[in-house]
């Protein structure tokens, strides 16, 4: 896909010089970042080193003090969340956040609560046909399914809302590591189909694999960015996240 | 560049196919865990009589259930024509409605609203404002009735308008204290500004009957008793609020209250715009109070401030709990058995029966007692005996004290100590030792806690023809906060509650 890491690719996503804070707590620090359209992008990093508040901050649910968030070009810094979605994005939690007591046909309709009604049928077809396991599984309560399984509900929801944009907090987490490559394979999957992600992970080899670009987040700064081909060459990287 | 979305997503892909065919000679496919995904059902999957039973019930229609209430309902004044049972019946349909209403708040929403009775209340007062000669506005009922659900639509509305960033205990206290203002402003409303709008403490008086095109809707019958139309009104409006509710709740507006109750932030990341879900729940269960308000103002023909004190929100809220919060034929079944023990309660000869009936479900259900049972009811009685041949012989003013009449009072004033009068000292010392004794036998095992039990037993019995028996009105609620706790012991989610699914 070298299309996709073209400059000349419309810009969905992009940060610009944003600084979060929590209290007097100075998170992020003056970052950046792009997404274009149909590309691949992971966001790397250790604990506390600015990956969930990235994405509370593009989400909306924190603010940032200075700077911008540009949504396909459109301000939307002072956006509510709903807004936003509403403008083609879309979150797989970390953690999943299913909704347990209901079931997955239930927890899938929730994901296109923004869709206008004529387009469900089409929304739950595109979504059934990317994981066909969710059909057997639909009228099962999403709380009893395997992790592996919740992880298809979550990526089915997001994705029934059509977004542009898909955000990703740690799809790994929880998983064992047959079921992680697996899903990684499944993300790639979706993007190929056009969809726009950011992955932010702490799994650094397997998604740089996938990902077209690559950031790389420490105490709240965006150290290192490019291709991923050269950041899974890069030293630094390997020694402080590859354990070699 | 990729082509449409639509085109591409449509095409099964590669990791789909292989997932579905999980017996694939790669590994497992994702998420394919069959014993990881029936472990959960495996353990909400009751076993036995009790779980077939379950199932079965579960099978039966909403609207079956709803024909039986309605049915059983009308069928009171068929059954009995005493006045009494047939305003008790009236007061349980209340109590349905009223839960219906807190189901969507509290059940629904997952907002913990205190202030709900005042909703209630509003609706009575609207009522009585827009059908007496308090502002000399005399409205017709097929118009009044519908505003004053309005009315409480709007009120809620607005009380949740500065309460809808709150979630949890802060809601809570927001929600009381706005039912303490209530009280206060109706209480002090005789004189706003110079104008009465309330009468104070003294109450709106001479509300209109019901009244639809031309019909009025009498309060008292000829003999002065409860006027039975009004239990069939009650009745319709119930039936119209329950259908409209389950199809409420079957609505995309439902599940998405339901999916704020389980995780707020999750649903806002949905997009959903969970202020106005939360609005939406708090006015559609102000609104269903204020029409339940309408009913009760024009029955009883007046409104006081006392009629919406605190006890009043503390019964509505034991029968969500009780029944099931989320469940709407859980809460209406919590209804009906809370407020038709609150009456059997106040019968000395009725509560007595209930609580010896209260006692061997006990032993059976929390002690786990069968072979023993007999031995411990044996000891029990046998105790009682001696005790009271003992004390009798002493002096017979020590045994003569047996209140109230009927099988069950013959038959314990045989074995339990009753003096006429009382030593003050007696009740605290004897009630304050029977906790002591329970307490103790939950760390007790074996023989050594039958041993105690049977003393346990018998001091309960002195205890409730003794103390609690003297005092029928706070026994009442004595004994409806036992049956609580040990239903919720049983049944954490209330009688028909939702299992809560942990997600993992």
């Amino acid at each position: 896909m070298s299309v996709a890491t073209e400059t000349a690719t419309p810009q969905l996503l992009q940060l610009e010089g944003i600084n979060t804070y929590y209290g007097q707590i100075h998170i992020l620090q003056d970052s950046n970042l792009v997404v274009r359209e149909g590309e691949l992008v992971c966001l790397l990093g250790g604990n506390a080193s600015g990956k969930s508040t990235t994405l509370k901050t593009i989400l909306g649910i924190v603010r940032p003090r200075t700077g911008r968030v540009l949504l396909a070009g459109e301000d939307v810094t002072r956006m509510p969340t709903a807004h936003r979605i509403r403008r083609g994005l879309a979150i797989v939690p970390e953690n999943r956040r299913l909704f347990g007591p209901m079931t997955v046909l239930e927890n899938l309709e929730m994901g296109a609560y923004l869709r206008p009604r004529s387009d469900l049928k089409a929304e739950f077809e595109r979504v059934y046909t990317l994981f066909p396991l969710l059909y057997e599984r639909r009228s099962q309560l999403a709380g009893t399914l395997s992790g592996g399984e919740q992880q298809m509900v979550a990526m089915g929801r997001a994705l029934m809302s059509k977004p542009k944009l898909l955000l990703m907090d740690e799809p790994s987490m929880g998983l064992a590591p047959v079921l992680v490559e697996r899903s990684f394979e499944i993300i790639q999957q979706v993007n190929e189909a056009g969809v726009a992600m950011l992955v932010v992970e702490q799994n650094a080899n397997v998604s740089l694999s996938i990902a077209h670009r690559g950031y790389v987040l420490s105490t709240g700064r965006i150290v290192l960015e490019g291709k991923a081909a050269d950041l899974l060459e890069n030293q630094d990287l390997r020694k402080a996240y590859l354990g070699r | 560049m990729p082509g449409p979305l639509d085109d591409d997503l449509t095409r099964p892909l590669e990791g789909a196919a292989e997932a579905a065919s999980a017996e694939g000679p790669t590994g497992p496919a994702v998420g394919r865990d069959e014993w990881v995904a029936r472990h959960g059902e495996r353990i909400t999957r009751r076993s036995g009589v009790a779980g077939t039973l379950e199932a079965r019930l579960a099978a039966v229609p909403w609207w079956a259930w709803l024909t039986l209430l309605v049915a059983a309902a009308c069928l009171v004044p068929v059954v009995s024509d005493s006045g009494y049972v047939r305003r008790v019946a009236f007061d349980t349909v209340v109590f349905m409605l009223l839960a219906l209403g807190l189901n969507i708040v509290v059940g629904w929403g997952g907002l913990l609203d205190l202030g709900y009775v005042a909703f209630f209340g509003i609706g009575a007062y609207a009522y009585a404002m827009l059908a007496s000669d308090q502002f000399g506005v005399h409205l017709p009922s097929i118009v009044a009735i519908p505003l004053v659900a309005l009315i409480g639509f709007v009120a809620g509305w607005l009380v949740g308008l500065p309460s809808r960033r709150l979630t949890g205990d802060y809601l809570a206290i927001v929600t009381l204290f706005f039912f303490q203002i209530f009280l206060t402003f109706t209480n002090n409303g005789d004189d706003v500004f110079g104008r009465s709008l309330t009468n104070g403490p003294n109450g709106i008086l001479d509300l209109d009957a019901f009244s639809f095109f031309g019909w009025t809707l009498s309060t008292t019958t000829a003999q002065g008793q409860f006027g039975i139309a009004y239990l069939y009104a009650a009745i319709v409006v119930f039936g119209i609020v329950y259908v409209a509710l389950r199809l409420l709740n079957d609505s995309r507006t439902g599940r998405a209250w339901r999916s704020l109750r389980e995780d707020p932030l999750a649903a806002e990341l949905m997009g959903m715009p969970v202020n106005w879900l939360k609005l939406l729940a708090f006015a559609f269960g102000a609104s269903v109070a204020a029409l339940t308000g309408t009913l009760t103002a024009a029955l009883n023909g007046s409104v006081f401030p006392q009629d919406f004190a605190f006890p009043l929100l503390i019964a509505v809220y034991t029968m969500v709990i009780l029944g099931g919060a989320g469940s709407q034929l859980g809460v209406v079944i919590g209804a009906i058995l809370i407020s038709v023990l609150l009456e059997v309660l106040r019968d000395p000869g009725d509560s007595r029966s209930m609580f010896y009936m209260l006692a061997l479900l006990a032993l059976v259900g929390v002690f786990r007692l069968s072979r023993q049972l007999a031995v411990v009811l044996g000891g029990t009685i046998v105790l009682g005996f001696a005790a009271r041949a003992v004390a009798g012989a002493i002096d017979d003013r020590w045994t003569e004290g047996m209140q109230g009449s009927g099988r069950v009072a013959d038959w314990s004033s045989e074995w339990v100590i009753v003096p006429t009068q009382l030593a003050s000292w007696i009740a605290p010392v004897t009630y304050i030792g029977l906790i002591a004794l329970v307490l103790m036998l939950s760390l007790l095992h074996g023989w050594v806690r039958i041993a105690v039990l049977v003393p346990t037993l018998y001091l309960a019995a002195f205890v409730w023809e003794n103390v609690m028996l003297a005092k029928p009105e706070p026994t009442r609620y004595v004994v409806l906060g036992a049956i609580l706790v040990a239903v919720m012991i049983v049944r954490p989610n209330g009688l028909l509650g939702e299992r809560r699914v942990e997600i993992v």
